[in-house]
């Protein structure tokens, strides 16, 4: 299987993903946002950062890239898209997840090893997590107060589209402890929280067992694998 | 030129933390008759040429399909700036 993994003009995580996407068993494509050319990847990873300084809105103008075009086709197809952070923001200012990413309530940054429940494990890219999973990824951003409509909050709890919820805390004002949602279909996941950041034991969170032993986030990855395999 | 400007405010009913940050400097400034600050953004697009009807209408819809975010802002103003040299185009 191959995943593309999409650089922007302030991209930081895209090695990272593709580490991730590597440690899963998959291959990993740099794909570049300036072309039309997706390579034939048969799942894409917006990966996290400040694409074009998070100028306008965060997402915003990486959402009018070129390749952005092209994903949304792709994401229409049922093609995997998981946007991590910025990638989120992107889909949501793309339209191919509802509501919008704000400031924390608090002001600040943050950055700190986030409990999450897993509460869709049916998605592209959770299908590999038991039901109600509770699990530890990094967090870190300025701008990830989840917002929506009271009627899309509606729609994502009653659809069962909230995918990952914040535990223990809400660590930066996201409606009904939302850290990230997928789309009707199930193919395109956002979130906050960043599964590429714990895929390697001496890498990761610390975990009960051991300092940075924690690999939480490898399933994203290897469920997007599952979803492959079952195709072929 | 003419200059179209836009200005995007976060909406109302949404907590705006860079405009509770200034309103808490303010405060501690000694500034304290301010109730409240918001703080939103205003765009500056100058235009080649006449201000016309079809060039709001195109402004108008930038605004809200790039420049604001409508899940999180309100366009809140459209209007066009005439320098003095400019005065006789007036917007139509």
């Amino acid at each position: 299987m191959r995943i593309g993994v999409v650089t922007f003009p302030g991209s930081l995580d895209d090695r990272d993903a593709q580490r991730a996407v590597r440690l899963a068993g998959a291959s990993a494509v740099a794909l570049w946002h300036g072309t039309h050319d997706l390579e034939g990847v048969d799942a894409i990873v917006l990966p996290g950062g400040f694409s074009y300084g998070d100028y306008l809105r965060c997402g915003a103008i990486a959402s009018h890239s070129p390749i952005m075009a092209e994903i949304i086709e792709a994401a229409e197809r049922g093609v995997p898209v998981l946007g991590i952070c910025n990638g989120f923001q992107m889909l949501t200012e793309a339209h191919l997840l509802p509501g919008g990413l704000i400031r924390n309530d608090h002001g600040n940054f943050i950055c700190r090893d986030q409990g999450l429940r897993v509460e869709n494990n049916s998605t592209a890219w959770t299908n590999g997590f038991a039901a109600n999973a509770e699990i530890t990824i990094p967090l870190k951003n300025g701008e990830g107060g989840f917002i929506a409509s009271a009627e899309t909050i509606a729609e994502l709890e009653g659809e069962g589209r909230v995918v990952v919820r914040y535990l223990g805390m809400n660590p930066n004002g996201s409606i009904n402890d939302i850290a990230g949602i997928s789309n009707q279909r199930g193919n395109v996941v956002g979130l906050m929280p960043h599964p590429e950041h714990a895929v390697e034991e001496g890498f990761g969170p610390d975990t009960a067992s051991a300092m940075r032993s924690g690999t939480d986030g490898l399933t994203f990855f290897t469920s997007a694998l599952i979803g492959f395999l079952a195709t072929v | 030129m003419p200059t179209i400007v836009v200005e995007v405010m976060p909406k109302a009913e949404l907590l705006d933390p860079q405009g509770k940050a200034v309103g808490g400097a303010l405060a501690r400034l000694g500034q304290s008759k301010f109730t409240n600050v918001r703080l939103g953004k205003r765009f500056e697009l100058t235009v080649e040429g006449p201000v016309d009807a079809a060039v709001l209408a195109e402004v108008a819809k930038l605004a809200d399909e790039i420049l604001s975010n409508s899940v999180i802002e309100d366009v809140v103003g459209i209007h066009v700036v005439l320098e003095a040299d400019d005065a006789s185009q007036a917007p139509a």
